[in-house]
């Protein structure tokens, strides 16, 4: 069998040889009708019936695997698809550098490895959960399409990890695989694992600003699960990160439309000073310190998902060849770190301090580290964005003592420069930090929804270029088909 | 002695302004053309072979930029950009010819050339065209000033005379380019219509001169979406178009220039243009014009009221018909062998280019006539063949 195409014999479309994995097989479609009902479920709300134009993997080499059609979402192809093996890897760091990389589990490592399954793996229907309301107010068909796709995609990288927990961890797999099914996104009994993963995305610019925050710490993640030894969960990975690449797509460019269009709306109605909160929200488009303090929110929920900034866990799976760095292949140094340090910023007799920790044990810190430098990159997009239309505003990410719920800062109160502030300061200031029930009342009144093909809701310009190619008017979504 | 044009060169480009700088290129790219800095993706022209697996990973089509380019831009100025610069006013080159710019369109003349048996040449005394300067994101919009039946009323087939009015759009083109119909709406499966290309049956300066408009020749295909959406057009509708398109099929603009002109059909179209140009320019021009021409029955001939006022001076007509009852069948293989002193002489002169135009299966049989002609005249059809394609003087284009 060539495993570069997509077997369709069975229920589920693999590149893994399924037909010939009975047991694995069974344990899967065992596991499908309760995917399907939790899709009908938590999944787009109203639009199960709607035919949507999304792109399905017919093959994991590059000119397969985007092919675009009309799709039900209930009927989209969820698959089993890993990147192609290459029998000549190798364990790139740790301890077991330079042992052919692993086929199955090591024994020894089996907990952790499935930890690491499992989290990866909450995290994929969580956001489903999240969003499934958004598709009501989509500003167009073309966001609402991007939406959906998003969402599918999430579905399949949960069937990615369901996969490796079936096929790798017998009945702790399976039982874990249920769990994932299980668990919902904001439930007071029974939430998803990771905080960022149980606040709401009540409006569009929320979507947008999760799937550039957000989705980029799943990006980093997968990359450094894309690194590891055990080679099913490196090839898992590597496909999946061409598939987080779209949301990362969705959101860089969401926010991009929404800043244009509130850039070109001022600059249209002479608004020249970007704190004219109310001239502008006038014009019927989102002022530029709200969306300031929407990408607050946002970027500090998610460097909370990276843990705590020292952590035994993080060193622990490094040293096992399990979880490397973000591009880990890539660095020039001995892929062992026992000596090396990292430096880290802590909070020292009440002061913001940078201080040389283990570098094993400062992974989260570095990889958050490359994470904040991959976001800023875009924000600076955003700027020359902003720039180009003449309008004088920049965005900046805030210092990462801002807000945080995990790590080292998350008893005291900075603002977005850095500046270690008093409880009654901070009560005082909160309002201009992050947004207020106020700034998320007029979001909410700008999402109404937008249908017609070829047309975008006055907040949000319309795209560059149109996915797949296709022209201004293509309708993306065939809502009542 | 002429400076050498330099090959024009299609280099693969990332639109800045839209790339989000995912990598997914880079670790697609099989041949590690696509490289990185902290500001651009950019794509190493002297690397890059146009394999195309990084267009359809790409989640954003930041990807699927090209610009035709005399001298390649450098990684460093790649690097630097905030945005595409935009496409340098060129000239297309004589040689490795830039036919068009969509791969879409690229892949259609590709075929319809494959008859040529090598790289196709433009003529050297063609004008410069300009290629592709409105594409399916961007079409020219132009109204329909006329759509006449050209084919007899109890004719089987239904041809047609379409006249598309540019209105103060630019839409340069030459004898012998074609444009691309945009066909509204979508397939059974939802997916927008393709491209069609259609030659261009009038001269470069319109049906009238400076008219800014051109003409179609169109066969109405049964079930055909684009043939029959254009012959039902009415006055007054706008079209979508793409294009020009084509760079070597040209009229050659060298008074002395013979042009054999062979075709079937709608294949008439790009004769009607050259004839037309070679009347209006150059009424007096020393080269000849021979047009063979196939069709079942005059009823069913394009043009042929018109063709029979067009002049024996300006332009010899062998007319064939291979379904008037009574007659016996003629193809215009056959016309060519029954006029094999006089195509053979022409053959023998330098300044004589050869085009043919229409259905793929005559492709064959023009060619086993041209050899036939050749044999008696003592000459090597298959080196002479290749010897003026080279030289920009055989062409082909069917479908």
């Amino acid at each position: 069998m060539n495993l570069m195409n997509v077997d369709y014999s069975t229920k589920i479309p693999n590149n893994v040889n399924l037909a010939e994995d009975r047991q694995v097989l069974k344990a899967l479609e065992g596991w499908h009708p309760g995917y399907l009902d939790w899709w009908n479920d938590m999944g787009p709300e109203g639009f199960q019936e709607s035919l949507v134009y999304l792109r399905t993997a017919v093959s994991v080499d590059p000119k397969g695997w985007a092919k675009f059609d009309y799709v039900r979402m209930p009927d989209y192809r969820w698959g089993v698809l890993l990147a192609p093996q290459d029998e000549a890897r190798l364990v790139n760091f740790g301890q077991h550098k330079g042992e052919k990389a692993w086929q199955e589990v090591p024994g020894e490592y089996r907990a952790m490895l499935r930890r690491l399954v499992v989290i990866q793996g909450d995290t994929e229907p969580a956001s489903v959960e999240q969003q499934r309301h958004l598709g009501k107010t989509a500003p167009s068909l073309y966001d609402m399409r991007n939406l959906f796709q998003v969402n599918v995609e999430e579905g399949r990288h949960l069937w990615a990890m369901v996969y490796l927990l079936q096929k790798y961890f017998g009945r702790d797999g399976r039982e874990e695989a249920d769990e994932l099914l299980r668990r919902r996104s904001g439930d007071a009994d029974s939430p998803r694992m990771l905080g960022a993963f149980n606040e709401a995305t009540p409006d569009w610019l929320s979507f947008f600003m999760f799937t550039f925050f957000t989705d980029r710490d799943g990006k980093m993640q997968l990359e450094s699960l894309a690194q590891s030894g055990f080679d099913p969960l490196s090839r898992t990975c590597r496909f999946m990160l061409t598939e987080e690449a779209h949301h990362m797509f969705v959101g860089e460019t969401g926010v991009g439309r929404v800043l244009q269009r509130t850039c070109e709306a001022m600059k249209a109605a002479g608004v020249e000073d970007a704190s004219e909160i109310e001239k502008v929200r006038a014009l019927g488009v989102i002022d530029l310190p709200t969306i300031q303090k929407k990408m607050n929110l946002h970027y500090t929920l998610s460097l909370d998902l990276f843990g705590s900034e020292v952590s035994t866990n993080a060193a622990n799976f490094y040293n096992a060849g399990l979880k490397g760095r973000f591009q880990e292949t890539k660095i020039d140094d001995d892929h062992r770190l026992t000596d090396a340090v990292y430096p880290v910023l802590k909070l020292v007799d009440g002061k913001i301090t940078r201080v040389d920790e283990p570098a094993l044990t400062a992974l989260n810190m570095r990889l958050r580290d490359d994470y904040t430098e991959d976001c800023a990159k875009g924000v600076e997009r955003w700027n020359k964005l902003i720039e180009k239309t003449g309008v004088k505003y920049r965005l900046e990410l805030p210092h990462t003592a801002f807000h945080r719920q995990i790590g080292e800062f998350k008893n005291v109160h900075a603002t977005p420069s850095g500046i270690i502030i008093n409880d009654a300061e901070w009560a005082n200031k909160r309002g201009d930090y992050l947004p207020s029930e106020s700034d998320g009342a007029f979001i909410e009144s700008l999402m109404q929804p937008v249908s017609e093909p070829g047309k975008y809701a006055n907040w949000i310009a319309a795209p560059k270029v149109g996915i797949d190619n296709k022209p201004g008017e293509f309708e993306y979504v065939k809502i009542a088909a | 002695m002429n400076a050498p044009t330099p090959e024009l060169l299609k280099q693969h480009v990332i639109d800045p302004e839209i790339c989000i700088r995912c990598n997914t290129c880079e670790e697609t790219c099989p041949v590690d053309a696509v490289t990185h800095d902290g500001n651009n993706y950019v794509v190493d022209a002297s690397i890059c072979n146009h394999c195309m697996d990084c267009i359809s990973p790409c989640p954003t089509g930041s990807i699927d930029n090209w610009r035709v380019v005399a001298t390649p831009y450098s990684l460093e100025e790649q690097f630097s950009w905030n945005e595409l610069p935009a496409q340098q006013e060129l000239e297309a080159a004589d040689s490795g010819a830039i036919e068009a710019l969509e791969q879409e369109i690229e892949s259609l003349l590709e075929e319809a050339r494959k008859g040529l048996g090598g790289k196709p040449v433009a003529p050297h005394s063609a004008s410069k065209p300009t290629v592709n300067l409105y594409n399916r994101n961007k079409p020219a919009i132009a109204t329909v000033t006329g759509n006449f039946r050209l084919t007899h009323g109890d004719a089987d087939s239904d041809v047609r005379h379409i006249i598309l009015d540019f209105g103060d759009l630019p839409f340069p083109v030459l004898e012998g380019q074609s444009i691309g119909i945009v066909p509204p709406g979508t397939d059974a499966a939802g997916k927008p219509h393709l491209v069609r290309l259609y030659s261009v049956a009038s001269s470069r300066d319109g049906e009238k001169p400076n008219a800014g408009n051109l003409a179609l020749t169109v066969k109405r295909e049964v079930g055909g979406v684009c043939s029959n959406y254009l012959c039902d057009l009415p006055r007054g509708a706008k079209v979508e178009v793409t294009g020009p398109f084509g760079a070597t099929f040209l009229y050659p603009n060298d008074p002395a220039a013979n042009i054999i002109m062979i075709c079937t059909g709608t294949g008439s179209a790009p004769f009607r243009a050259f004839t037309e140009r070679r009347r209006r320019a150059m009424p007096d021009a020393p080269g000849r014009l021979l047009l063979f021409f196939g069709a079942r029955r005059p009823e069913e001939l394009p043009y042929f009221g018109p063709l029979q006022k067009v002049p024996e001076k300006l332009l010899g007509k062998y007319f064939c018909y291979s379904r008037v009852s009574g007659q016996p069948r003629v193809y215009v293989q056959d016309r060519i062998r029954s006029e094999a002193a006089t195509v053979a002489a022409l053959l023998q002169d330098p300044n004589t280019h050869v085009y043919v135009c229409g259905l793929k299966g005559m492709e064959s049989g023009v060619n086993e006539a041209f050899a036939d002609v050749c044999r008696g005249a003592s000459i090597d059809w298959a080196a002479l063949r290749v010897t003026m394609r080279e030289a920009g003087r055989y062409h082909v284009e069917t479908y």
